[in-house]
């Protein structure tokens, strides 16, 4: 789960990690009453769930008063790839005499915990990552080590970053720091991107990004309260909390399958076959007969849907319970779109069973269904 | 031979009195597999499909000699059955169970690698032996004994391509399930070289998907030091960036990992790679 800036920025305060103050408004004259307490020049932030801020024009300095309203309010007029921004974060500019990069990560490819690091600050680290990879420090660190990381280890990656041992002895405080936010609140990233030196000499993350581990968030209900339900399709959360997993596309064919390479697979089957999915939906590994009632409801709100494709391989799943959801649903709610299904597996011949002298129309094969429900569904 | 699992594996079940462990140890035991007991904490002493329940994991192997251990246990508990597997002389941990998080995952992976443990999954659907033994919740059905190695980061899509390959009459060596986490204690480079030293197995059909870089470091490996045959397939062509697929894993991040992308680097290591499942079991004949 992506969180903002400003709710990363006051885990960070809850850490120990030295931001820079701040609030966040929704109103161009909510942004010009902090300015009185923050005082100028002052940096208005786009609050938004995409990189990139900067480039959009949602990053702005202002130094006179009569600007931030005007400011603010273009801010917050805008729309980021696609996001609107509803909240800007003020927080006065302060001088920056060096700025670096510093993250701690969970690493696939190693499957470790790592911090990364660049004496570069405000770039883009993949983008270092290729053209310059010798610049990019890494320290691997233990799961176990991180509620209490040893200073000794976090020293010399420090000193890497800063030359300065003074510098170097802040940005260890902050590592130890990160490393406790990292496994308390079970994040997948920490970011600061940049780490900068003020003309105080004082170390201070100027930007905060912060990833949580979707897995994790049963323990962590005060973090669950950060989502934010702007950013987030109504019907993909309903859909999630009926044990669906959910992704609204732009095809016309709605999907319904068991099991998420499945329907990945049977996308693309879809598409092989010049149809175009209109939603991913993995029903899960259980079969209980009202996930399907469930599956259908979310499928049949988007009004672009003319056919589904049911693909399912019965392994946990049973083929008769998803037969008797698919009859419950055709008895509760109007479908008026064909539906194909492939139904094998477990109890097949029981599912195959139940659904004799209904209309649905029936595959052997994932590519037969396709075939079919692209030949209904259309070439867009 | 096969890989890792054969006829005479002894298998414990953490997690055996649950609904999901109960169900698959009878499918297990029905299968042939040698389920030597479970465990629940705070149950032992009692009996199930005529297995012994214990306490622990370290009571159970003690008392049964089991080498290997299968985790039905719900997410929240966990990471706790791996550690507590961690403290016996298994060889093998094979963790069911979806949506762990992550950092309990890798806790658990780092002490078990201490220990010389290896571990499957998690959010797999096992690893099958055909006709010798079956771990996990996949159809046994489906399976018939053979030739043909299958790795994959997938259930159903696995079945669907094992049941291709049955139908084809290319019977499976072993069939891995490593799991749709973006953290899994075996991934496809780690499993490769026991296909390869396996008498049993002659070819490998490797099953990936959107988000990493397994299957592309798994494909130099292959062009490098693999004489057995790969093919390869890749689901999530028409997965949007961003988005997680259902899978934890499944996420495309940047440019590098979206199945187009592998599927190229597959192509570019020598590996075929089937754009349809029904292509899988026709590269695999072809390749033989």
């Amino acid at each position: 789960m992506k969180i903002h800036e400003y709710q990363a920025k006051g885990l960070f305060e809850a850490f120990g990690i030295p931001i820079t103050p701040g609030d966040v408004a929704s109103t161009a004259s909510e942004a010009e009453a902090l300015v009185e307490s923050l005082g100028l020049p002052v940096v208005v932030k786009a609050q938004v769930h995409v990189g990139g801020r900067g480039k959009a024009g949602g990053v702005k300095i202002v130094d006179n008063l009569e600007d931030v309203a005007p400011t603010a309010k273009r801010i917050l007029g805008l729309t980021i790839k696609e996001l609107p921004v509803r909240k800007v974060l003020l927080t006065p500019a302060v001088h920056i005499a060096t700025e670096v990069y510093l993250s701690i990560l969970i690493d696939r490819g190693s499957r470790g915990v790592v911090f990364i690091g660049c004496a570069d600050g405000g770039v883009e680290i993949e983008e270092t990552a290729k053209t310059n990879p010798e610049k990019i420090l890494r320290l691997a660190c233990s799961v176990r080590e991180l509620l209490d990381l040893p200073r000794e280890k976090a020293l010399p990656f420090a000193r890497k970053l800063f030359a300065d041992a003074n510098l170097a002895e802040q940005a260890v405080d902050i590592m130890i720091k990160m490393a406790r936010l990292f496994i308390e609140k079970d994040c997948a990233l920490v970011e600061i991107n940049p780490l900068i030196v003020d003309d105080q000499n004082k170390v201070i993350a100027l930007d905060a990004k912060l990833l949580l581990d979707d897995n994790a968030l049963f323990r962590h209900p005060e973090l669950e309260n950060l989502r934010d339900m702007d950013a987030e399709d109504p019907d993909e959360l309903d859909a999630k909390a009926m044990g669906l997993s959910f992704i609204r596309l732009e095809g016309r064919i709605g999907c319904m399958v068991n099991g998420a390479g499945l329907a990945m697979a049977t996308m693309d089957t879809i598409k092989h076959f010049g149809g175009e999915p209109a939603n991913f939906l993995d029903v899960g590994g259980s079969s209980d007969p009202k996930k399907v009632v469930a599956a259908f409801r979310t499928i049949l709100k988007d009004p672009d849907v003319q056919v589904i494709l049911i693909n399912i391989f019965g392994g946990i799943t049973r083929c008769d319970d998803i037969a008797k959801g698919i009859l419950a649903s055709l008895e509760e709610m109007e479908v008026k779109v064909p539906i194909v299904i492939r139904l094998i597996g477990t109890n097949q011949e029981a599912g195959q069973a139940l659904l004799e002298g209904t209309d649905l129309i029936t595959a052997g094969t994932l590519e037969e269904g396709a075939t079919k429900a692209a030949k209904i569904g259309g070439a867009a | 031979m096969s890989v890792l699992i054969n006829a005479d594996t002894k298998v414990l079940v953490q997690g055996i009195t649950g609904r999901d462990g109960a169900f698959h140890t009878a499918q297990m035991l029905e299968y042939g597999t040698q389920v030597v007991g479970g465990v629940t904490p705070g149950k032992g002493g009692q009996e199930i499909h005529g297995l012994p329940v214990f306490n622990s994991v370290p009571e159970a192997v003690d008392a049964t000699g089991a080498d290997t251990s299968v985790i039905y246990v719900p997410a929240k508990f966990a990471k706790a059955a791996m550690l507590e597997a961690a403290e016996s002389d298994i060889k093998l941990l094979v963790t069911i169970t979806e949506g762990i998080p992550t950092l309990d995952v890798l806790e658990a992976y780092e002490v078990l690698q201490e220990k010389g443990i290896r571990m499957i999954g998690p959010n797999c659907p096992g690893l099958i032996t055909p006709g010798a033994c079956k771990i996990g919740i996949m159809p046994g059905a489906i399976h018939t004994p053979g030739k043909v190695g299958v790795i994959s980061r997938s259930g159903t899509l696995t079945y669907e391509i094992v049941k291709e390959l049955t139908d084809a009459g290319l019977g499976q060596s072993t069939c891995i399930g490593i799991g749709g986490d973006p953290i899994i204690g075996s991934k496809f480079i780690d499993l490769l070289p026991l296909f390869e030293e396996d008498p049993d197995t002659d070819i490998i059909v490797m099953v990936g998907e959107i988000g990493g870089q397994d299957e592309v470091e798994a494909a130099e490996y292959v062009s490098k030091h693999m004489k057995k045959k790969v093919i390869g397939f890749v689901a999530g062509l028409t997965a949007p960036p961003g988005r997680r697929m259902g899978h934890a894993g499944a996420i495309v991040g940047g440019e590098d990992d979206t199945a187009a992308a592998k599927i190229d680097k597959l192509q570019g290591y020598g590996i075929p790679v089937a754009r349809l499942i029904r292509d899988v079991a026709p590269l695999v004949e072809q390749a033989l």
